[in-house]
C-alpha cells in the first residue's frame, strides 16, 4: 500500500474544476516532488491530502487513512508546511516550537528537549529568544519545518517551501529536509516551482496541468520521455505543461506570491 | 502499533474522558498565545484604555450634573460604569474574528487546523484569548472608577461574579465575530460589518441608560441584546448599592446559553475560512 494514494480525485469550486480526476500514488520515503503552472491544482491537491478541503469526487489516503472519514488520523501522522509563512511572528521561535509541541500532545516531560533538539537541528538555537518577525525569510523556513516534524510525521507535505528565499536559504532548507529523511524516513509531498530544484531533490515528481497529471516518472525518465536529446526538466515541463489555458496566472496567485516574497525577504 | 500496558488504565485516560481532557488542554493551549503576546506586547492594553476612560471622565461627568436619566438611587457615574466596561469588552471582542482572517492570509491558521485540535477548542480558545483582555480592560476601568470615586464592592465573591461576567460577555460577542469572519471571509467587509454591529449593539442596551425610559420597539431590541444582560449583572454585583433588574442567575443563564449556541455554530464554520 502506497504512503499516499489518490484515487480519481476531483474538487470543484462553483463549476470550475481545480482537481479533476487526480491519480497519484507515492510509495514510502520517496521525496515527490508536484510541478505544474500557476492554477494547476497543486495547492489544492495538497490542502486535500491535508483534510483542509474535502474532496467533491473520489478519495485519497495519507498513511493508510481516508482523508475524510480518518482525518483525525490522518491529522496526526503529517505535517504541513504552507506556501505561506505559518510561523507566528509575534512570538519567538521557542514559544512556536513550544506551542506546536503542545498541539500534537508531545509529553510534557520530554516537550522541553524536543524543541531545543529541533532548534539545535535547524541551526536556530541562537535566535530561539527572538520574535520570529526579526528572522529572515530562511530561518522562518527551518523554524516551520522544525513545527511541522516535531511530532515525526509520517508524511511532510511543503507548498513552495522554497520560494522567495535566496539560493543559500534554500540550500539549508533542502538539506535540512534530506536530514529528516535520514533520520526518520520520512515521505516528503512538496510543490515548487523551480525544476532544478526538482531535478536535483526528487526521487519521483509529476507534473500536473489543468487539474489532471501530465506526465509522472523519476527526472531521467521524464526527460527520455520527451524525445529530444539532452533534454532538461524545463523542456520537459513545457512539453507537458505548454498547452496550460491559464499561462498568466490568477491574480491572486501572483499577489500571495509577492507578499509571501516581501515577507520573506 | 502499541503494545497494550500491563497497568489498568487511569480514568481520565479512557476515552470520553480523554477527549474532553484534550478539549480543554488545546483550547488553553490556544488562550496561552494571546497571553504571550500580550506580555511581549502590552501597548495595546494602554491604547485600549483611552475609550473607556473618555466616556467615563467626560460623559460621565456631563450627564451626572443633569440628573434627567432616572438611575434610582445611584449617581449616574456609578450607573454607566459597569455599562462602559461592557461597551469596552464589546468594542475589543465584536472585531476579534478579524485576527482570524489575518491568521488565514499568514498562513497560521492553516497550520492550526492540520493539526489534531478539535474544532471547538480553536473557537473555546479564541473565546478565553478576548476574555483575558476584556478582564485586563475591567482592572483599568476599576482603576479609572476608584479615581472618580465611583463606589465599587470590593467583596471576592462580586469581583468574581464581575470577572465571570466580563468573560462571558466576551466569549460571547468575540464567538459572534468569529462567526462573522467565517462567512464573510475578507478583512474589508467584515471591518464594514463590524462598525454596522458595534453601535447598534451598544445603544440598543441599557449600558448608558435603563431599558425602562426606551421607547417600546427599542426595548423588544434590548430585551434580545446579550449585551443588556452582561451591563446588567455587572451592575448587580460591581457597585455599591446597585442591582440586578431581572436577576443574575438568569443573566448568567442567558449569557451561558447564547455563548454555547455561538460556539457549536462557529466550530462548524471555522475550516470555511481557509477555502
Amino acid at each position: 500500500m502506497g504512503m499516499i494514494e489518490i484515487h480519481d480525485l476531483t474538487l470543484r469550486f462553483g463549476k470550475r474544476a481545480a482537481v479533476d480526476g487526480l491519480n497519484i500514488r507515492v510509495e514510502a520515503g520517496e521525496i515527490f516532488g508536484l510541478l505544474g503552472p500557476n492554477g494547476a491544482g497543486k495547492t489544492t491537491t495538497i490542502k486535500v491530502l491535508t483534510t483542509l478541503l474535502a474532496p467533491t469526487e473520489g478519495r485519497a489516503e495519507v498513511a493508510g487513512h481516508d482523508v475524510v472519514r480518518e482525518e483525525a488520523e490522518v491529522r496526526r501522522a503529517i505535517g504541513y508546511v504552507p506556501q505561506l509563512l505559518s510561523a507566528d511572528g509575534a512570538l519567538t521561535g521557542y514559544e512556536n516550537l513550544m506551542l506546536s509541541a503542545k498541539l500534537y500532545n508531545l509529553p510534557h516531560k520530554t516537550r522541553k528537549g524536543r524543541v531545543r533538539e529541533a532548534l539545535a537541528l535547524m541551526g536556530l538555537e541562537e535566535s530561539a529568544d527572538r520574535l520570529v518577525r526579526q528572522y529572515s525569510g530562511g530561518m522562518i523556513r527551518r523554524l516551520e519545518i522544525a513545527q511541522s516534524t516535531l511530532h515525526e510525521p509520517r508524511v511532510l507535505f511543503l507548498d513552495e517551501p522554497t520560494t522567495g528565499l535566496d539560493p543559500l536559504g534554500r540550500l539549508a532548507v533542502w538539506e535540512r529536509i534530506a536530514q529528516l529523511r535520514e533520520a526518520y524516513a520520512t515521505t516528503i509531498f512538496f510543490t515548487t516551482h523551480r525544476m532544478e530544484e526538482a531535478d536535483e531533490w526528487c526521487s519521483r515528481l509529476a507534473i500536473m496541468n489543468l487539474g489532471k497529471v501530465a506526465a509522472v516518472g523519476t527526472p531521467a525518465e521524464l526527460k527520455a520521455s520527451i524525445g529530444q536529446a539532452d533534454a532538461t526538466l524545463n523542456d520537459v515541463f513545457i512539453h507537458y505543461a505548454g498547452n496550460s489555458a491559464t499561462p498568466e496566472g490568477r491574480y491572486r496567485d501572483i499577489a500571495r506570491e509577492r507578499r509571501n516574497a516581501r515577507r520573506l525577504g | 502499533m502499541r503494545a497494550a500496558s500491563a497497568e489498568p488504565t487511569p480514568f481520565f485516560l479512557v476515552r470520553p474522558w480523554r477527549g474532553a481532557l484534550d478539549f480543554l488542554y488545546k483550547t488553553l493551549v490556544i488562550a496561552e498565545i494571546e497571553v504571550l503576546k500580550l506580555r511581549h506586547d502590552p501597548t495595546e492594553l494602554v491604547t485600549r484604555a483611552v475609550q473607556p476612560a473618555l466616556w467615563l471622565l467626560i460623559f460621565g461627568q456631563v450627564f451626572t450634573r443633569t440628573r434627567v436619566i432616572p438611575t434610582g438611587n445611584l449617581p449616574y457615574l456609578n450607573f454607566m460604569a459597569p455599562g462602559i466596561l461592557a461597551q469596552s469588552v464589546l468594542f475589543i471582542s465584536i472585531f476579534y474574528g478579524i485576527s482570524i482572517i489575518w491568521e488565514r492570509d499568514l498562513g497560521i491558521l492553516q497550520k492550526f487546523l492540520v493539526s489534531p485540535t478539535p474544532r471547538a477548542s480553536l473557537v473555546c480558545g479564541k473565546a478565553l484569548s478576548a476574555g483575558v483582555r476584556g478582564v485586563a480592560q475591567a482592572v483599568i476601568i476599576y482603576i479609572l472608577a476608584v479615581i472618580l470615586g465611583v463606589q465599587m464592592q470590593w467583596s471576592a465573591l462580586a469581583l468574581l461574579g464581575v470577572m465571570l461576567a466580563v468573560m462571558l460577555g466576551a466569549a460571547c460577542f468575540s464567538v459572534f465575530s468569529l462567526i462573522i469572519a467565517c462567512l464573510v471571509k475578507t478583512r474589508e467587509r467584515f471591518m464594514g460589518i463590524g462598525q454596522l454591529l458595534t453601535m447598534p449593539l451598544f445603544f440598543a442596551s441599557n449600558a448608558i441608560y435603563p431599558v425602562s425610559m426606551m421607547p417600546g420597539w427599542l426595548q423588544a431590541v434590548a430585551h434580545v441584546n446579550p449585551l443588556t444582560y452582561e451591563v446588567d449583572a455587572l451592575r448587580g454585583q460591581m457597585l455599591l448599592g446597585g442591582a440586578s433588574v431581572y436577576g443574575l442567575a438568569p443573566d448568567f443563564c442567558v449569557l451561558a446559553c447564547v455563548t454555547t449556541a455561538l460556539i457549536v455554530i462557529a466550530a462548524r464554520l471555522y475550516p470555511r475560512v481557509v477555502r
